[in-house]
């Protein structure tokens, strides 16, 4: 049996999903953070279930790729069960979504979320009376607590197996009047059946005028496109509106009558948390809170890491001159062990320190419902660049990682926003290389210098920002963003979701670090580092860095931390400064940022922006890396 | 008296008349609750014509200038 989780965004589908998944989702305090859907396989009352979390939708006439994609996949028509999940403290908006979904006429479960926080805000629902008005179980939840999941399941399996189907709720009977020939018209043709949905769904999607359903059929139909047109000016002129606000206007009332028929309100209990936003969203008062916020997360981080990696790495030189006294330092064996060692002391050293703080940090700011904030906060900003305030929420992410960074552009609505927004995530250093400038930068030379580079990489995505948005003119659609209420984060959540964007780099870049020190150590064994390097002198000696460094640019594709590891390796000293000046790490820190994307992001780019505009944005960084790093070497 | 929503000030209670956008803002809106005939409170607005902030069924909105700019509203209070 498959079962689908549908909702609005931010309304806790992945949480429920990670309920039964273990944590495989990531979950975080803002709307659109799935962008793809997931899946997972489980074991209920002896049956296997495929539990398919899908983004959220605001309602089925989508918009945003996101959306799109969570539609596609429900009017595929193999899903047994639908889940309708609803953030219950938002329930008269919530069910516009479950008016349409039951126009679908597919089995459906009621799973109201979020519960406590409605009865927080004095919102008390009579589930009953909500199940017998639209013909389908209702089943209250907390999913971060892991309330009444289980509940939901056997009450979705039950559903599936009768293939219960709800009721299906009229409009006013003007527009039922115009809704009603048109679904004749449209069975007698037998449309519905091209896009496998109820004639009556189909029906509505014209009168709204929803461009999927239209363009499909446009060429193929004309007589029926100008029934469509007919219907739609009865509508319009019958309510003195575009049929498609008549529509949704009408779904909005049947939602708010329903609400009021099975909600009573009590008195809200008012906590410290609804205060938060008196500081954090105040026109002065927010961009200090930023600034400092950031600048208090920068020495977290940097405090911690330096904590941990001292003391390991000093472990780790011990071990070096220990095997030489067992093994002969001349010979193959040597290389190849010394090669694994220093793999496994780069991640465990080097990279993890940093990783872990930061990428908890940022799991926290997220769960809280930071995020949305400084969309608000930036918006005005970002539209200097010629994006607007939700393109912040790609940044944010990109420090952590660039791949589900551009993943997220898809909240962007244009095109040119989306294609814009990717060039500069590519940009942002991503914790692989915030690792290179605190422990290369922040460890050799200052932490100072390392919050240079960082607003030295602001300053260059500004301006880059700006040539790009001139390159395209064109004016970006407003900002629409729901500001979701602060939730207090759970520790548990926080470092579910921490360990699972640190496996990335323990099960990808770790064993690939490690076969990658092995390699350069045969290399090295077999003087093929020479025949590389020499390939890369124009670049390191225009960069005014020493001719080893030239192999380590060739891994900085592969993983950008890699550069930095095999940096060490290839000096054949993990004491930096020895061997490099500070303007040499500079130069180096500076060049390895920004130039070319590792592979997997380019792999992502290639898929979201396509192969032309990903080899601009390669080439565009390249240069750009290039130049930068030259300035660098002079200035600095 | 109509305006547009990105006139009115910090506090102040509107009915939304119009939106005066295309299809696809006017049925993001839509999604937010943001139709003719809602009540909406505009509760903050951002410095350099940023965005405002906006509380509609409950529920809080961000809207950029240009869109508010497209929402026409009545003050009520």
């Amino acid at each position: 049996m498959r079962i689908a989780l549908m909702g609005q965004p931010n309304s806790g589908k992945s949480t429920v999903f990670n309920d039964v998944a273990g944590y495989k989702a990531i979950t975080s305090n803002f709307p659109g953070k799935t962008v793809k859907y997931t899946l997972t396989k489980f074991n209920l009352l002896g049956q296997t279930i495929e539990l398919v979390d899908l983004p959220g939708t605001y309602s089925l006439t989508s918009f945003d790729l996101a959306e799109l994609e969570a539609r596609k996949y429900l009017l595929k028509g193999n899903v047994d069960v639908v889940i309708n999940v609803i953030d219950a403290s938002l329930l008269s908006r919530s069910l516009e979504l479950t008016l349409q979904l039951l126009e679908l006429k597919l089995p459906m479960v009621i799973c109201l979320n979020m519960i406590d926080e409605a009865e927080r805000k004095g919102i008390r629902i009579d589930t009953e009376k909500l199940s017998k008005v639209f013909g389908v179980p209702v089943v209250p939840a907390v999913a971060i607590k892991g309330k009444g999941i289980k509940g939901l399941f056997s009450t979705a399996y039950k559903v599936g197996e009768k293939k219960k189907i709800g009721k299906t709720i009229n409009f006013s009977k003007d527009v039922e009047d115009v809704i009603t020939p048109l679904s004749i018209q449209i069975k007698k043709k037998q449309i519905e059946r091209e896009f496998n949905v109820p004639e009556r769904f189909l029906a509505l999607k014209y009168l709204e005028n929803d461009s999927y359903f239209m363009e499909n059929y446009e060429e193929k139909n004309n007589n029926l496109f100008k029934e469509i047109v007919h219907f739609q000016n009865i509508l319009k002129e019958t309510h003195g509106r575009q049929s498609d606000v008549v529509i949704s206007s009408e779904r909005h009332h049947l939602s708010m009558n329903i609400y009021e028929s099975v909600v009573s309100l009590t008195k809200p209990h008012i906590s410290l948390i609804d205060y938060l936003d008196n500081i954090l969203m105040h026109p002065f008062l927010g961009y200090i809170s930023l600034g400092l916020i950031f600048y208090l997360f920068f020495n977290l981080i940097f405090s911690v890491g330096k904590m941990v990696e001292e003391p390991l790495l000093d472990y780790f030189y011990k071990l070096i001159p220990l095997l030489e006294k067992s093994i002969d330092s001349g010979t193959l064996l040597f290389s190849i062990i010394s090669g694994i060692i220093q793999g496994l002391a780069g991640g465990i050293a080097i990279v993890l320190p940093y990783l872990f703080p930061f990428l908890f940090g940022l799991a926290i700011l997220e769960d809280l419902g930071y995020l949305p904030r400084i969309a608000f906060l930036l918006d005005a900003f970002l539209h200097k660049i010629g994006l607007h305030g939700k393109a912040i929420i790609p940044f944010i992410l990109g420090y952590g990682c660039t791949v589900p960074a551009i993943m997220a552009t898809r909240i962007l609505e244009s095109e040119r926003d989306r294609f814009i927004a990717s060039v500069l995530v590519t940009m942002i250093p991503c914790a692989a290389r915030m690792t290179i400038i605190f422990a290369l930068v922040a460890f050799y030379i200052s932490p100072q210098a390392a919050l240079a580079i960082y607003i030295l990489n602001i300053i260059v995505i500004i301006i880059s920002g700006k040539i790009l948005s001139r390159l395209l003119p064109e004016i970006t659609p407003g900002m629409i963003l729901e500001i979701p209420a602060y939730h207090i984060p759970s520790i548990k959540v926080a470092l579910a979701k921490t360990w699972l964007r640190m496996k990335e780099f323990i099960f990808v870049a770790w064993p690939l670090l490690i076969v990658g020190s092995t390699i350069l150590s045969l290399l090295q064994y077999y003087k093929g580092d020479m025949l590389i390097n020499n390939l890369f002198s124009p670049l390191t000696s225009l960069l005014g860095l020493p001719l080893v460094v030239g192999t380590t640019l060739i891994f900085g594709i592969l993983r950008k931390e890699l550069s930095m590891l095999m940096l060490i390796q290839a000096i054949g000293t993990s004491n930096v400064a020895a061997v490099m000046s500070t303007t040499q790490i500079m130069t180096f820190t500076i060049f390895v940022i920004f130039y070319v994307p590792c592979v997997a992001t380019i792999a992502v780019l290639w898929k979201e922006i396509g192969s032309k505009r990903t080899l601009f944005a390669v080439g565009f960084t390249f240069v750009l890396a290039v130049i930068l790093a030259i300035i660098t070497r002079f200035v600095y | 008296m109509t305006i547009t929503l990105d006139s009115i000030g910090e506090n102040q209670k509107v009915k939304v008349i119009s939106v005066s956008g295309g299809w696809g803002i006017r049925q993001r809106l839509g999604c937010l609750g943001i139709h003719p005939g809602d009540i909406i409170t505009v509760k903050r607005s951002a410095i350099m014509r940023g965005p405002i902030l906006i509380s509609v069924h409950g529920n809080q909105v961000a809207l950029g200038r240009g869109v508010a700019g497209k929402i026409i509203v009545e003050v009520i209070e």
